[in-house]
């Protein structure tokens, strides 16, 4: 019988990072070495614990990672409590590519773009700013404005300080929701700090977060004078089977799972409001 | 066409059920049809339909998709899929029939889900005309004449034989591997059933019921449309309307550990409860409005939407007879229709 | 009957004693009837519908209607007032919200027990004198009315309204109704007899969820069945078995609360008796504790509330069922 994606291949996980308090990234990599399967940025995969549950989470590491894939995840329910309770070396279940990813080989080819993310949004968004990093002549200017609660909740962090800030032609805006000892940064929210930074408007946004950070920075970057058509997002809802069968993960006639994640703001404007 | 008489029949199921399994649906103790594994001296159900539909054959309420040892931090995954019996489903109505091309453009579609297609590949379908619809029956709605079934094979019946002939391969062969029990049967007698049955079907209360003001482009349309608290006020949640249609598909994949070793299932679930679109950190549909607008929305916009215009409903009446409010697709069509 | 219903329902309406009204609403067919709440007097008569096969009981609507803004009308028959009184008296329905009026309980009909005569194409039904005039696309039936009574009514418990703020109609009594006969049936059985009944019957079930959601005694915020924390969610049974614990545990949590309403009964799409299973519970208890009558009262202690020095002991419901 043909392989089914049901039925799911094994990862082990080499490298548990603690990100923030509640956040850890995971690198996995397949039992022979090596990545288990390619993607494309902005696609997921669905990780489990037999007999503790699955769930779809986006790769965050870039498919120019030749090595491994790397997963960021926040603790907020079972099987995220026992990812972050385990030790390096346990193995896990992995299938995947799912869903459809930013256009990083078309839309996006050779335009500005801006990343805006919130907390653990930054996720996504990762995967798609070190494929552009590896792929740098193939885009205009890079800014990224990223926020979080606090310093501490700021994912990556390390790797947003010595690499991405590093880098020529990358503008990498931080910000937290609450003035903290030891940060001279920005203060406040993401919305309104996108707003005072006034982004030129030729840029092609990709943007991930709290809903409600969604939601003021869309209308924020439409004051602005930017559309719809500009603005790319990922979504998430509840999955079981990832490729459109299992009936649950729809907003009107779109699966999440096979017809996003990834969509347009115009493109959501047309399904119902159910997300 | 070829015809075996009716008192016939049970040379017939020997016959089949001598070389493969054969399901017929039979007359339960309190009055109601289902579907069994045929063995001698099960007579054949004069029932219209069967309670639960003929999904499940190919889609099980549930079924194992995967084991796993756990060894450690190490994880061993067994598949634990086998190739499945050649098997027939005989007395299958249109309504049915007609359902498993809408299983079909779920299941089928790429990736291939490999449980369903196993079971589909190995089954046959052999369908039975109705002759006597009931008041709950829309099959016509949807473009299916009772009459006429679809299936591997379908068989008619006058009252004295029965009649059958092949739509496919699969039927052919089936057919032939039976044939000796058939002989050449006039017609005549046929044709005035099955024109009597058409012009029952055109005198059934929901015959003028269309779907012309529904399909994919009302979308936003019939989503925000003020008739959803009414329709859905009195919902209980239950799953009856999902677990009895034979188009609902929608399923959970949950993890049983036996002690030995985890077993991961496949069940079906149901968009009508309140855990189906839960996550850890919240749930688009939280009231029963929102799940009891996304069934119907599924069947009569997004189904469509998605597949050419077909719908996700066959008429097959089950959910008006068995739900406990009697809340239906046809009340909703009604009361939500913006022509 | 009906007239006078919705007569006196937009009185209430009118004069603002309620601002809406519980009750039964028409379908496409004679008896598929919705239950309903109604705002206006329009509604009530284009829509309003009281009738042979208005058997739904509408008690556990008013969880969730008596904790909205102002009254609800709630047309209860006699069956339905002993629900009522035990979500009373469980905390569960805010009794000054809703206005009560007492109506002629059954029997009602099952429109199962019409189509299982091989009855079909229905059209109307009519009831001449206790005989069903059935207008089908095939010709008229004919079928006696009690034939086709619902199983729950058929052994009816009671006619009397134990709750109401008004009555319409004459008050009836309790009955001296033969429904422990079956459960009777089942306690003369050997065990093994027994086992293979209640196997038999369970393995029918789709795990709908349809008996424990109309239920009045499952008013549960969350069902340890929908838990997943529980262990015992489960929608995908490992084995048979658990079909069977589900209606085993269901029946345990709702013992001594179940007031033999029957609507698990009615609504079971796969036609399983699962009254019984709540009729020996009631049956053990009248036996061990004393008559006990569910929703009787508001203010009894249950037995299984109420712990007495002379109470049985557990041993004695374990020799019952030795052999």
């Amino acid at each position: 019988m043909n392989n089914d994606t049901l039925i799911p291949y094994i990862g082990v996980v080499t490298d548990i990072r603690q990100d923030t308090p509640d956040v850890k990234t995971f690198r996995v990599v397949s039992p022979e070495g090596g990545k288990v399967f390619e993607h494309m940025p902005g696609q997921c995969a669905m990780l489990s614990i037999p007999g503790v549950g699955e769930a779809m989470f986006s790769i965050t590491s870039s498919p120019t990672n030749k090595e491994y894939m790397e997963f960021s995840i926040k603790k907020c329910g079972c099987l995220t409590s026992w990812l972050h309770a385990m030790d390096v070396g346990q193995q896990i279940t992995i299938r995947g590519p799912y869903g459809n990813h930013f256009p990083v080989e078309s839309e996006l080819k050779g335009k500005d773009l801006l990343f805006i993310a919130g907390g653990i949004g930054l996720a996504p968004l990762r995967s798609v700013i070190n494929y552009v990093r590896d792929n740098r002549s193939d885009y205009g200017e890079v800014q990224i404005v990223y926020g979080s609660r606090s310093k501490d909740d700021l994912v990556d962090y390390k790797e947003i300080i010595d690499e991405w800030m590093a880098d020529d032609g990358i503008e990498v805006d931080l910000t937290i929701d609450n003035p903290q000892e030891g940060w001279d940064g920005h203060v406040g929210f993401v919305p309104n700090y996108v707003k005072e930074l006034n982004p030129s408007i030729n840029k092609t946004v990709l943007i991930c977060g709290p809903p409600i950070m969604i939601k003021f920075t869309l209308s924020g970057l439409k004051e602005l004078g930017f559309t719809e058509t500009q603005v790319y997002t990922t979504m998430e809802l509840k999955m079981k089977c990832a490729v459109g069968k299992c009936g649950r993960c729809n907003i009107g006639n779109k699966y999440v799972c096979k017809d996003g994640p990834v969509f347009r703001f115009d493109q959501l404007d047309e399904l119902p409001d159910e997300y | 066409m070829l015809k075996i008489s009716l008192d016939k029949l049970d040379k017939l199921f020997e016959a089949v059920s001598a070389s493969q399994t054969l399901y017929i649906p039979v007359d339960r103790e309190d009055g109601a049809a289902e579907y069994k594994k045929y063995e001698s001296g099960m007579k054949l159900s004069s029932a219209l339909n069967t309670v639960r539909s003929a999904k499940d054959f190919f889609f099980p309420q549930t079924e194992n998709l995967v084991d796993f040892k756990m060894e450690g931090k190490n994880i061993e995954v067994i598949d634990v899929r086998e190739e499945s019996e050649d098997f027939v489903i005989f007395g299958v109505r249109a309504c049915d029939a007609r359902s498993f091309t809408i299983l079909d453009k779920v299941f089928l579609c790429e990736p291939v889900d490999s449980y369903y297609k196993n079971r589909r590949d190995h089954g046959t379908v052999v369908t039975m005309a109705c002759t006597r619809p009931a008041e709950t029956c829309f099959c016509g709605t949807f473009g299916i004449d009772a009459a006429a079934p679809e299936g591997d094979a379908a068989c008619y019946s006058d009252g004295e034989s029965l009649f059958i002939e092949a739509h496919n391969e699969k039927g052919q062969k089936f057919i032939d591997s039976v044939a000796s029990l058939f002989e050449d049967g006039d017609t005549a007698k046929l044709e005035a059933v099955r024109e009597k049955t058409r012009e029952v079907l055109k005198k059934l209360p929901l015959a003028n019921l269309t779907t012309d003001n529904f399909g994919g482009d009302k979308l936003n349309e019939y989503f925000n449309s003020d008739k959803w608290g009414e329709l859905s006020e009195s919902c209980l949640g239950c799953g009856t309307c999902t677990f009895v249609c034979p188009t609902c598909q929608c399923y959970d994949i949950k993890d049983f550990n036996t002690g030995h070793g985890i077993k991961r299932f496949r069940c079906w679930d149901s968009c009508m409860y309140s855990d189906f679109t839960k996550m850890a950190h919240g749930n688009p549909r939280l009231t029963q409005l929102e799940r009891f607008r996304q069934r119907f929305m599924h069947k009569l916009v997004y189904f469509p939407a998605n597949n050419n215009g077909e719908f996700g409903c066959v008429g097959c009446g089950r959910c008006l007879s068995k739900c406990p409010i009697s809340m239906n697709i046809v009340k909703v069509m009604k009361a939500l229709e913006v022509k | 009957m009906q007239e006078a219903m919705i007569n006196r329902a937009k009185q209430l309406l009118a004069d603002g004693t309620v601002n809406r009204v519980i009750g039964w609403k028409r379908g496409e067919f004679a008896y598929d009837i919705t239950p309903a709440v109604f705002d206006s007097a329009d509604e009530l008569d284009s829509d309003f519908v009281f009738d042979d096969f208005t058997a739904a009981n509408v008690s556990k609507y008013l969880v969730k209607e008596s904790k909205k803004e102002g009254k609800v009308l709630a047309f209860l028959k006699p069956c339905d007032t002993y629900s009522f009184n035990q979500l009373v008296k469980e905390h569960r329905v805010v009794r000054e919200n809703v206005y009560i009026i007492g109506i002629p309980g059954g029997p009602k009909l099952d429109a199962e027990k019409i189509k299982a005569k091989g009855i079909t194409g229905i059209l109307g039904v009519k009831n001449e004198n206790y005989t069903l005039k059935i207008d089908t696309v095939y010709g008229e039936e004919t079928m006696p009315f009690y034939e086709a009574v619902l199983d729950k009514c058929a052994s009816c418990k009671s006619k009397k309204h134990v709750v109401y703020d008004e009555l319409m109609g004459d008050e009836g009594d309790v009955l001296d109704s033969d429904r422990f006969d079956m459960v009777e049936k089942l306690e003369n059985m050997t065990a093994q007899e027994r086992y293979d009944f209640w196997r038999e019957q369970l393995s029918k079930c789709i795990r709908c969820n349809a008996c424990r959601n109309v239920c009045p005694a499952c008013t549960c915020e969350k069902c340890v069945f929908d838990n997943p924390a529980s262990g015992v969610e489960n929608k995908a049974p490992a084995d048979s078995f658990e079909e069977n614990m589900f209606h085993i545990i269901r029946a345990f949590h709702v013992a001594g609360r179940c007031t033999d309403c029957g609507e698990c009964s009615r609504v079971c799409p796969q036609n399983i008796p699962l009254h019984l299973l709540n009729r020996k519970f009631i049956k053990d208890i009248n036996e061990l504790y004393g008559n006990y009558q569910a929703g009787e009262d508001t203010t009894s202690r249950a037995p299984l509330n109420d712990y007495r020095q002379d109470d049985c002991e557990a041993g004695i419901v374990h020799e019952r069922g030795v052999e």
